[in-house]
Parts: C-alpha cells; sequence; structure tokens
C-alpha cells in the first residue's frame, strides 16, 4: 500500500472543474513532482493535501488513514509557500519553533530542536534574526526548516524558488533534493519549471488541464511521452505532418521515414504526425554525433532533405532549425572549432534513427 | 524661456508655497497662542498659571477626566475585540463583502451622534425590553458601547489597513499548517503583526471619546465633555487653560500614533 494516496479526487469551484480523475501513490520517502502549465489545478490538489480545499469527490489517504475531511491543523502535513509566509513578528528561532510549541513540545525540547534545525539549514547564525532581516533564499530555507521542525509524514512545496533568482534557485533546489534523501521524507514538489521536476524528481506527475496525462520517472516522461501534450511541455519537440504508408511508415513531404515504434492500425493514406527532440537528429556531413557511427547504423538511418531556416549558436550548442516541407526541425549539435555552421538557405539531409522517432496521439 | 526666467518662476513659486505656508500657519497658531495668552492673563496685571492651577484644583475636573479615561479605555478594549475579529475574518473569506461592512463602519460618522443617541433612549429605557440606563453600571456600558459605534470608523479603517499589509490568507494558512487552532492564529499571528494599527485605532479613539458631549451629557453622565461644557458656560479664564490642555493632549496623542507607525516602518525597512 502506498504511503500517500489520492483517489479520484476531483474539485470544482462552483460550475468550474479544476481537478478530475486525480489518482496518485507515492511510496514513503518518495520526491514527486507535478508539473505542468499555469492554470492545471497544480496548487488545488496541494492545498487538498494540506486540507485548505475540501475535494468535491474522491479521498485522500495517508499510510491507510482517511484525512481527506480533516481540518488542516489535524494533519501531518508541512507546507511551504511560493511567498515563504514566515510570521513578520517572530525572529528566525521563534517562527521554527511556532509549531513546536502548538504541537506543545516540552520546553527543554524546543531550543535543541531549533538548534538542530537550523544546523540543517546551515543558518544557525541567524536565529534571532527577523524574516525582513533576511534574504529570499534565507527565508526559504527558514520556511523549510518550520515545516520540518515539527516532523510532518509529508512535506508539500508550492514553487517554492519561483521568486527568487537563478543562481539560487539551482543551488537550492540541491539542497532541498539532499535533505529530503537525509530525513526520508515524502514529499510532492509543485512547479512549473520542466528543468526543476526533471533533475530532481524520482517520478513527475506531468497536469494538463486538472487532469493527470501521465506519471513516470523523469527518463520515461521525456522519452517516451505518452501525450501530445506532455511530448511538447515537455522539453523541445518538432513535429513533422505526414500520412501513413502502412504500419511501420510515414511519408513526410514526398519522402518516407520508418518508425520503430509502429503507427498501430492507421490506415494507409490516414493523416498522423511524428516528432523528434533536437538531440537525435544530425546534420549529415556536419560533425555531431553521425560522425562516429558505424556504418550499419547509418545505413539503417532515415534520411529527410531540406533546407537550412536558421542557425542559433548558443555556445557549447548550435540549434539549427532545418526546413522540410510546411515544418520545421530543430536539431542540437556540439559547437566544434574546425566546423563553421552551415549558412541559411544551404540544401541540407537530416538523418535519425527509426527507434527514435515519436508517433503523437490525439491533436 | 532662458534660464534665469526659469529660474525666477522657479523662484516666484516657492515664493507662492511660502507664503501658503505662512498663512495657513497664521491661521492655525494665531487663535492658539491667543487662546493661550489668555488662559495666562487669570491674575491682574502679569502672566501666571492661576487658571491651570484653578483647574487642577476642581475636584470635578479630576472626576470627569478620569471618568472619560476609563470609558476611553474600556471603549479602546470592546472595539478591538469586536474590530480585529470582523475585520479579520472579511479579509480571509468574505471579501466580497468589504464594500458592505465599509459602509457599515462609516454610517457613525454620516447619522448625527444626536440621533443615535435618541435611537439608544427609546430602545434602552428603563421601561423597555432591554432596560439598560436604569442602572448606572449599565448606563456606563451603553455609553462605552456608543463610544465603540462613533469611534468604529476609525478604527476599522486602520486595523483593516493593518491587516492589507501582511498576507493574512497565507499567514493564517502557514499557521494552521504548523497546527495553531484560532485562538493562537488570532492571538500569536495576526495581533501582534497589527499592533501598531490598533494602537493608532487605540489613539484616535481615546481623543475622540475624551471630547464627546453629545452621548454623555444625554445619558447623563460625568464625562469630560459636559465637564467642558459646563466650565466654558461659567467661567472665564479656566475655559481657556482647558482648551490648551485638550489641544496638547489631542496633539501628544497624534504623536504617539507618528511615533509607532514610524517605529514599524523602520523595521520593515531596516
Ligand atoms: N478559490 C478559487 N475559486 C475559484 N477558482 C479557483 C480557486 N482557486 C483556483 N481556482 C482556479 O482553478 C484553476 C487551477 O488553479 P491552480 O492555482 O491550482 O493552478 P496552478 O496549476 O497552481 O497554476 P500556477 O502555475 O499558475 O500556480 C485556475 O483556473 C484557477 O482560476
Ligand atoms: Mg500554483
Amino acid at each position: 500500500m502506498a504511503f500517500l494516496e489520492l483517489k479520484e479526487v476531483r474539485k470544482s469551484f462552483a460550475q468550474n472543474v479544476v481537478v478530475q480523475n486525480f489518482d496518485l501513490a507515492v511510496e514513503r520517502g518518495e520526491f514527486v513532482s507535478f508539473l505542468g502549465p499555469s492554470g492545471c489545478g497544480k496548487t488545488t490538489t496541494l492545498r487538498m493535501v494540506a486540507g485548505f480545499e475540501l475535494p468535491s469527490s474522491g479521498s485522500i489517504k495517508i499510510e491507510g488513514k482517511d484525512i481527506t475531511h480533516l481540518r488542516p491543523n489535524q494533519r501531518n502535513v508541512g507546507m511551504v509557500f511560493q511567498s515563504y509566509a514566515l510570521f513578520p513578528n517572530m525572529t528566525v528561532a521563534e517562527n521554527v519553533a511556532f509549531g513546536l510549541k502548538v504541537a506543545k513540545w516540552q520546553a527543554s525540547e524546543v531550543g535543541p530542536r531549533v538548534e538542530e534545525m537550523l544546523n540543517i539549514i546551515k543558518l544557525p547564525h541567524l536565529a534571532t534574526r527577523y524574516p525582513y532581516q533576511l534574504s529570499g533564499g534565507q527565508q526559504q530555507r527558514v520556511a523549510l526548516a518550520r515545516a520540518l521542525a515539527v516532523k510532518p509524514q509529508v512535506l508539500l512545496l508550492d514553487e517554492p524558488l519561483s521568486a527568487l533568482d537563478a543562481k539560487i534557485r539551482i543551488s537550492l533546489r540541491e539542497e532541498i533534493r539532499s535533505l529530503q534523501r537525509k530525513l526520508g521524507i515524502t514529499t510532492i514538489y509543485v512547479t512549473h519549471d520542466q528543468e526543476e521536476a526533471l533533475s530532481m524528481s524520482d517520478r513527475v506527475v506531468v497536469m494538463n488541464e486538472g487532469r493527470v496525462d501521465q506519471v513516470g520517472v523523469p527518463f520515461e516522461i521525456y522519452n517516451q511521452p505518452k501525450t501530445r501534450f506532455v511530448a511538447n511541455f515537455v522539453g523541445t519537440l518538432s513535429v513533422l505532418n505526414g500520412r501513413a504508408v502502412d504500419g511501420s511508415r510515414v511519408e513526410i513531404a514526398g519522402q518516407t521515414v520508418a518508425i520503430g515504434r509502429g503507427l498501430g492500425n492507421a490506415a494507409a493514406g490516414a493523416e498522423c504526425a511524428i516528432a523528434l527532440r533536437p538531440e537525435v537528429a544530425t546534420l549529415e556531413g556536419f560533425g555531431g554525433q553521425g560522425a562516429t557511427m558505424n556504418s550499419a547504423d547509418r545505413a539503417e538511418r532515415n534520411r529527410l532533405t531540406g533546407a537550412i531556416d536558421d542557425v542559433a549558436f548558443l555556445g557549447s550548442v548550435i540549434r539549427i532549425k532545418v526546413r522540410i516541407g510546411n515544418d520545421l526541425l530543430s536539431l542540437d549539435t556540439f559547437n566544434n572549432p574546425g566546423v563553421t555552421p552551415p549558412e541559411r538557405g544551404t540544401p541540407a539531409t537530416v538523418s535519425f534513427s527509426p527507434a527514435d522517432v515519436l508517433v503523437l496521439e490525439g491533436k | 524661456m532662458t534660464r534665469r526666467e526659469k529660474v525666477n518662476t522657479m523662484k516666484q513659486s516657492r515664493l507662492g508655497s511660502w507664503i501658503a505656508l505662512v498663512i495657513g500657519t497664521l491661521y492655525f497658531v494665531v487663535p492658539l497662542v491667543g487662546t493661550f495668552e489668555f488662559s495666562l492673563r487669570m491674575r491682574r496685571g502679569e502672566y501666571s498659571l492661576d487658571a491651570y492651577r484653578s483647574v487642577f484644583a476642581d475636584s470635578n475636573f479630576q472626576d470627569s477626566f478620569l471618568y472619560s479615561c476609563g470609558m476611553a479605555l474600556a471603549t479602546i478594549f470592546i472595539g478591538v475585540l469586536i474590530v480585529v475579529p470582523t475585520a479579520y475574518w472579511v479579509q480571509l473569506r468574505l471579501r466580497k463583502l468589504r464594500p458592505v461592512i465599509e459602509f457599515i463602519t462609516l454610517l457613525p460618522l454620516v447619522i448625527p451622534a444626536i440621533v443615535i443617541v435618541f435611537g439608544y433612549l427609546r430602545l434602552y429605557n428603563s421601561s423597555s425590553m432591554i432596560p439598560l440606563t436604569a442602572e448606572v453600571w449599565s448606563t456606563d456600558l451603553l455609553l462605552a458601547l456608543s463610544y465603540v459605534t462613533l469611534a468604529l470608523p476609525y478604527m476599522y479603517r486602520a486595523v483593516d489597513t493593518g491587516l492589507r499589509a501582511i498576507d493574512v490568507r497565507t499567514l493564517t494558512e502557514a499557521a494552521e499548517n504548523l497546527g495553531a487552532g484560532w485562538t493562537t492564529i488570532l492571538f500569536k499571528v495576526i495581533l501582534p503583526n497589527v499592533r501598531s494599527a490598533i494602537l493608532s485605532g487605540a489613539f484616535l479613539t481615546f481623543a475622540i471619546v475624551i471630547g464627546e458631549f453629545t452621548m454623555a451629557s444625554l445619558l447623563n453622565r460625568p464625562a469630560f465633555g459636559p465637564y467642558l461644557q459646563l466650565v466654558g458656560a461659567n467661567r472665564a479664564y479656566e475655559p481657556s487653560a482647558l482648551a490648551v490642555m485638550a489641544f496638547v493632549l489631542t496633539w501628544a496623542c497624534m504623536g504617539l500614533i507618528n511615533v509607532f507607525g514610524r517605529a514599524k516602518q523602520t523595521k520593515h525597512a531596516g
């Protein structure tokens, strides 16, 4: 049995359905991210777990105990807010001690616990400061310590890093993850930043319009997206429209492409679309991965010809867009000081392995 | 326009504002100085503090002043207990009701005190269902409650502004998430964060209660306002002394509001 279980959870505000058919089982100690565009219901779902919103139907269980109707202050669930939400009238130490005092910890145990938490977040020297005397990153670390001090069963974080600047965001991301591993606390992390979700999580829940589109480990989410939405939302993707030739081939702009994972029972001539990640395609005759491939692999690869539409030099990586028929195909190659990037408008041939072709369901 | 002309017009406009300031100050200060000067002339031919001495020696002054101070404290206490939870709840859960509540809190400014007090006398007279005016203590209670009504616009506004300055909803949720119940949230999280707002509301309330005449007079209670009126009608120099004292007291209240407001600002800026 999973540690935290959401079953058939649904939430509507008046006529407006915000979350529906939400099923999720989180194991003890797991780090799960909710990833999705703005307004897809991530915060609402998290707030239902915290008890700030009551599900319209469905149930939420922790360790088999139904907590759906418990008041927020009766649940043992810690929350970290995007806006830190530290109590402005209390010092850092008092903030961390707040939950302990409410839970009626012995006075002799509160002090050591606060000290322990401040050591964990590496801010013991700031114990007597007030929140307004701290930087954003420090405030969020204190908020984390405050939430963890009372030893919650589940930790919830709602875009905790989105108010911070890029550098601190990345270092704090790593800090949160290593702290979570050390304490082994079951965690749900809400974000709309795919890099954050992919790099931190054991599993990612991709949400779209109140529904779970896909749940999986980051590798799966990226490499085997189940829906067109997931494929588009996570990472960059070039979509090429064409027609099915048979179960394993597609015609794109008059050229035939073999696909590793079949089309199923698509009728010949039916409209369909394939998609490619920028890192799987190579530009023939222009260094990159193709150069190191053996000839057997090379023979099997698909080839599409078109014209260079755009070249963006990003430093270590060069992103090239090739026009094929009406669609654009993006591909990334590593920078090579010995090879000049191609010019706009020159003809180009792109190759890619049939196994790397994604077939998209739905529109 | 040449540079010199520009400088000239600037000088002119600066001169204009100085003139306005001087006229305003004179308009405000001259009567005050006059009153003060007059209050010192009780003894013939020389300045003295006799008028003040006479005021302080009057036992009615002491009694009525202390009575009104007590009333002011009671008013502040009841007012805070009513206004803070209301404003908090409106901010947290009933945002749509805010215009309605604001309108209600403004009513005492629109309805004259005399109308309110006649309403009270009809409702609570000694032969009514709730005979509040039958006993001294219940009349005092009625008076305190009517002061709460009078001070409501100021108290509510001050507290509401204080609450808007903090993120009430998130702070409440954070406290709730850490296991706190309503009383803990209200007394440990919300009240301390609007303390300076409550204080400024309290000083305004104090100033209003100390000078209030209509309610106390019609409910026939020995408050400071009616005493002022009595002295003003029957004495020559003492009213001026009292006016100066009332002025100093009011400005002391204003000063304290400023001090507390400023203290909070620097705390946040620092
Ligand atoms: N209290 C509420 N009353 C009515 N509608 C609400 C309420 N809270 C949220 N919604 C609606 O629910 C939808 C989902 O909101 P939610 O805050 O869960 O999105 P989100 O995925 O967290 O988005 P973001 O990334 O912008 O934070 C939105 O369309 C929002 O307008
Ligand atoms: Mg959100």
